[in-house]
């Protein structure tokens, strides 16, 4: 048994090896495999402690005298990850812009982005961390509403105000008086295209195709329906997908035996690309409408004609002649090689510069003052529109709900925080260009009327 | 109801891609006998090279004719071949003869892999890309009862050309006696003088170029791509070849063939929010009740 | 009896701890609660996987049904006049997590069962199949009791925060206690039997039928309890948090461990847990990181850092003929 050869074998190597096999000879199968063993576990345990050092040596840890550390989480990777690298790019362009402009309070902003893989858990130890770790002052929140509702609590009791850019979902910003968020809500944008469907376009015969995965789309066809049903309309088909789904065949193939005069499809532009796409295949002609979740230079892309005669509100327009849209515009495609914003890059550039506006206003970084300052921003110019944080935290502003023709968007109707059309709507669809958004707007843009100053800011009617 | 005979249409021609997957899904396991998870992934990224492959064809040959389908196929099913090669090698051979759950982990492993890269913005991104129309979505019958357009009977025509391509290959080449030499018995089959290396690998290779043209279909079909659209259709492809029968090709392509036809009726349904519910139910059923599927042959465990 | 001092020290310990506990950076602190949750988790797959050779990707669905179970006990009882502060909240949460696990316990034995006709990568098939189900029923489910909203579908379920240090901790101990207690037992050994060799266990009379079916109620029974201290600790689920990625996550810790190794495992639960953390300042490719590394470590040591045999029972009888044994 011992005349194998591998002592021998093993001493001409190191002298640690003839320990190592003196140790082993009690086990023989470990001597068998001493070397390979030995040397899988030192390179894993290697390759661990090496990541783990590389943790420890933070890049940006205790906030140091001539920045202010500002966190954001956001799903960089994981099955949201789009969004996630949306809201980041408006944000950075944000922080580059205000950083080139000299900072805020003569420091710079230090923007601190933590991936959460789009994932619950992952989302409140990011939070953790940059609350605990890299002391932020405050928080750029998720575009899920979910992540949101798992960080929020951890800011809410850390004492950070925590700004979400498009967590839509009711119930964030009850988390506590220091979560804010910059976009409309879910009950409020349901509302407005269940009006928009009723007495902007005239129908009363609609189906609803919802995205049971998704806390957004479930909530806004809620509201929807209880609206259009309310006001005299009827839901004549309920159906539903998933996140991620492909074919809608089935569906639409059942929503169209029920002869609905409009389809409210309040999804995500990946799965709403191919569903408008596959019910005009099925020879479905009637008006497709749906929310924010539309908004993506991609969503046409492919299948520009099946889009015409489609509608969806969103947060802004990117043909909004209004400076402060064009100049984000301009800006948007200059860092990022041409690409168009969508409504979440949008967002992510206000929230961050609202934050800064606050910090600005507030004159410290102070938990409570920042909180403060937040809370009372009010007219705010932003890209998607004048914000103002009302006494819930959430922002009242201006719904636009675009007209898609050819695969281009176009202004259709503006809708004010209470529900009503601040805009007359064009049937005929002639009426291509948006009036500005903002009173403010320094140049007098073209096709800008007075009529269609934003409306004074009000709460919106949430119950 | 008018509505049945437009919903087996949509059934079929997505069965056909499902069938066109578990068609791997069977000969990978037939093979070698485990579950290659990352071949859902594989399939992905055969859709992101038809992608990148009709880029470039574009400068070449006017997009939506017939060679320039036929060349972006042909691109994306060999780059997907060599890949899957590679991930044989790589990744499974080291384990050859290791205890199937070791090996069941790897693909695990390789899949998420393959999802995370792809995922990276400097590699496909996360974005969801619109893909481009390389085969006309035209439609040749349109009414009130019944649409169908181009894609789908292309879909359905070359998925089917595609199984008796394989079943040719597999029943009458002396390669695919290799291979089901092989998958009878590895071991008296070296012994034979068949190198076993090798009809692995062309397993990979063909089950891995099956996934792509799969994958341009599908993308055809639907056209919006992402990094973890092969996640879903893996997991219900494989449902399929186990429900045909694993290791049997008929088999695949009628599972494949069953799970879409009662994944559309589902979805058209009020079980709609259940679709994904009742493919895996389906799987448990029969895993439980008729553990060799409907074609496949009864195994007997030796001691 | 010995066991039980062992026990009634840890608990000890973790008391101790917990009061102790307080300086610690509230990050780090969160870290050290997902490291018991993970324990809870991964100890308890341990005794499906490793200790009777099953293959479950179904962890993560009992660990919903528990994280749900508990959230409805919890927010029932919290909206009928129990306080969620003191000892209240404590008798708030133990009564959550009995009834969490013993409803992922019956979903254990609704797994179990079709378990006792497969086996190996079927039976792994099968497994992350139930998890899927589970996801999709709680998307679908979503109801309102006296105006207050219960499971909530899609949009998840917020729930009321519980879940201390001690107690993480005081379940993780006690589950491990309990694992290990089981498995050296008399009785226990029959989950061995079932791995080493199944028709050999048949032979020798232990009846595999009844071992599989408990292993997975047990294992379902802490599992549904570790959902139900993660509920109560983030206070926000939703089905995507159980998903079989989840379960996957909870396999690799078992594999990197060393199947049937208790100390093992809870190891690579400590390490598989702060490594992501570690490599936040990568974020990018953070999870390609960890791909890799499980395909290596699949490739290099498939039987995990610490073998098949625990860490104790190796040192002590070291002269055991072959403590490589294969997994199957």
């Amino acid at each position: 048994m011992f005349s194998h050869g591998l002592p021998l074998k093993l001493a001409r190597r190191t002298p640690l090896s003839v320990a190592l096999y003196l140790f082993g000879s009690m086990n023989r199968t470990l001597v068998r495999s001493a070397f390979s063993e030995l040397r899988t576990k030192f390179l894993i345990t290697g390759l661990v402690a090496g990541l783990l050092a590389l943790g420890s040596c933070n890049k940006s840890s205790a906030p140091t005298g001539d920045t202010i550390p500002v966190g954001e989480f956001a799903s960089m990777t994981g099955n949201t990850a789009t969004f996630g690298q949306s809201v980041h790019s408006g944000a950075v362009l944000a922080i580059d812009e205000i950083n080139s402009g000299g900072g805020v309070l003569s420091k710079k902003i230090n923007l601190i982005t933590e991936d959460d893989h789009s994932d619950l858990q992952d989302a409140a130890a990011a939070v953790r961390k940059l609350i605990d770790r890299d002391q932020v002052v405050a928080l750029l929140g998720e575009v899920a509403s979910g992540r949101s509702k798992a960080g929020g609590p951890i800011a809410q009791s850390s004492q950070i105000p925590m700004i979400s850019p498009a967590s839509t979902n009711e119930d964030v910003t009850k988390i506590g008086d220091y979560i804010f968020r910059i976009c409309f809500i879910d009950s409020y944008q349901g509302q407005s295209m269940a009006r928009f469907a009723l007495t902007s376009l005239g129908k009363r015969r609609a189906a609803v195709l919802e995205d049971m995965k998704s806390d957004y789309s479930v909530g806004l066809s809620k509201s929807f329906r209880e609206t259009f049903e309310a006001a005299g309309g009827k839901t004549v088909s309920d159906q539903s997908y998933t996140t991620g789904d492909k074919d809608f065949h089935a569906q639409l193939t059942s929503i169209r035996s029920f002869n609905p005069d409009v389809i409210f499809v309040p999804g995500y532009y990946n799965e709403v690309g191919l569903i408008v796409r596959q019910a005009r295949e099925l020879g479905i002609t009637c008006p497709i409408i749906g929310g924010d979740g539309w908004d993506s230079p991609e969503l046409t892309k492919g299948n520009e004609a099946a889009f015409n005669n489609t509608f969806f509100s969103n947060h802004f327009a990117t043909e909004d002649p209004d400076p402060v849209v064009q100049d984000f515009v301009k800006k948007y495609q200059k860092k990022y090689d041409g690409k168009m914003p969508d409504a979440m890059a949008a967002l992510g550039y206000d929230a961050a510069r609202i934050l800064v506006d606050a910090i600005k206003r507030a004159g410290s970084t102070d938990h409570v003052k920042l909180r403060d300052a937040i809370a009372q921003t009010k007219n705010f110019p932003g890209v998607t529109g004048m914000i103002t944080l009302d006494k819930d935290r959430n922002a009242s502003k201006p719904l636009t709900i675009l007209r898609i023709v050819d695969g281009k968007f176009h202004f259709a109707q503006r809708i004010g925080a209470n529900g009503e059309a601040l805009t007359p709507f064009d049937p005929s669809g002639k009426t291509t260009m948006a009036p500005a958004t903002s009173a403010n707007a320094s140049a007098p843009a073209k096709g800008s009327t007075p009529a269609t100053a934003p409306a004074p800011p009000t709460p919106p009617a949430t119950k | 109801m008018n509505q049945i005979l437009q919903q087996l249409v949509n059934g079929i021609s997505l069965g056909a891609i499902y069938a066109l997957i578990a068609l791997g899904y069977t000969m990978i396991y037939g093979v070698l006998r485990f579950i290659n998870f990352a071949h859902g992934d594989v399939f992905m990224v055969g859709a992101f090279m038809g992608y990148y492959a009709a880029t470039w064809v574009s400068s070449i040959a006017p997009i939506g004719t017939v060679p320039a389908a036929i060349l972006v196929f042909l691109i994306s099913m060999t780059i997907c071949a060599v890949l899957g090669a590679a991930i044989e090698f790589l990744a499974y051979r080291p384990l050859r003869n290791r205890p199937k759950l070791t090996v069941l982990i790897t693909a695990i492993g390789v899949s998420l892999f393959l999802e995370y890269v792809g995922q990276h913005p400097a590699v496909f991104g996360p974005d969801p890309k619109g893909f481009p129309s390389i085969i006309s979505s035209r439609p040749i019958i349109q009414s009130t009862l019944l649409t169908l357009n181009v894609v789908q009977v292309v879909v359905i025509g070359v998925s089917l050309m595609l199984m008796f391509v394989l079943r040719f290959v597999v029943m009458r080449t002396r390669i695919g006696t290799a291979m089901r030499a092989v998958s009878y018995n590895q071991q008296a089959a070296s012994l034979m003088g068949i190198n076993i290396s090798l009809v692995i690998t062309f397993t990979f290779a063909v089950g891995s170029a099956l996934a792509a043209a799969g994958g341009i279909l599908y993308a055809s079909q639907y056209p919006s791509i992402d990094p973890l659209m092969g996640i879903m259709p893996g997991l219900k492809a494989f449902v399929a070849a186990v429900l045909g029968g694993i290791g049997n090709i008929p088999g695949a392509a009628l599972g494949g063939f069953i799970i879409g036809i009662v994944e559309t009726f589902a979805a058209g349904t009020f079980l709609s929010t259940y679709r994904d519910a009742i493919v895996f139910a389906i799987l448990i059923g029969i895993l439980i009740f008729k553990p060799s599927g409907l074609l496949g042959k009864k195994e007997i465990e030796k001691v | 009896m010995r066991s039980n001092y062992v026990l009634l020290i840890a608990l000890a310990f973790v008391f101790a701890a917990s009061q102790g506990i307080g300086f610690l950076n509230h990050y780090y602190l969160q870290i050290l609660m997902y490291i018991g949750f993970n324990i809870i988790l991964a100890t308890s797959l341990n005794l499906i996987n490793g200790f009777t050779g099953q293959f479950s990707l179904g962890h993560a669905g009992f660990m919903g049904v528990g994280a749900y179970s508990a959230a409805i006990v919890s927010t029932y009882l919290t909206t009928h006049g129990f306080g969620t502060d003191g000892a209240m909240g404590s008798v708030v949460l133990l009564v959550s997590l009995l009834i969490s696990g013993f409803i992922a316990a019956l979903a254990g034995l609704a797994v179990g069962y079709p378990s006792l006709r497969l086996k190996g990568d079927y039976l792994a098939i099968v497994t992350l199949g139930f998890n899927e189900i589970i996801r999709v029923i709680i998307q679908n489910v979503d109801f309102k009791i006296g105006g207050v909203d219960y499971v909530g579908g899609a949009r998840g379920f917020t729930v009321p925060k519980l879940t201390t240090f001690a107690w993480t901790f005081g379940v993780a101990v006690v589950v491990v206690w309990v694992i290990e207690n089981l498995i050296n037992s008399t009785y226990g050994r029959g989950f061995l039997a079932v791995r080493d060799d199944e028709v050999a266990a048949e032979a020798m009379g232990v009846n595999t039928t009844k071992f599989k079916v408990r292993a997975f109620v047990i294992g379902a029974f802490c599992a549904g309890i570790g959902g139900g201290l993660f509920g109560h600790f983030i206070q926000y689920i939703n089905p995507d948090s159980f998903t079989f990625l989840k379960s996957i996550e909870i396999v690799v810790m078992v594999i990197l461990g060393g199947m049937g190794s208790t100390p093992g495992v809870i190891i690579a639960a400590i390490v598989l847990t702060i490594l992501p953390e570690a490599l936040r300042e990568i974020d990018q490719y953070r999870m390609i990181v960890y791909s890799l590394l499980l395909i290596i470590l699949m490739i290099a040591r498939p039987q995990g850092l610490f073998g098949t045999e625990s860490i104790k029972r190796r040192t002590k009888k070291r002269r055991a003929s072959n403590p490589a044994t294969a997994i199957t």
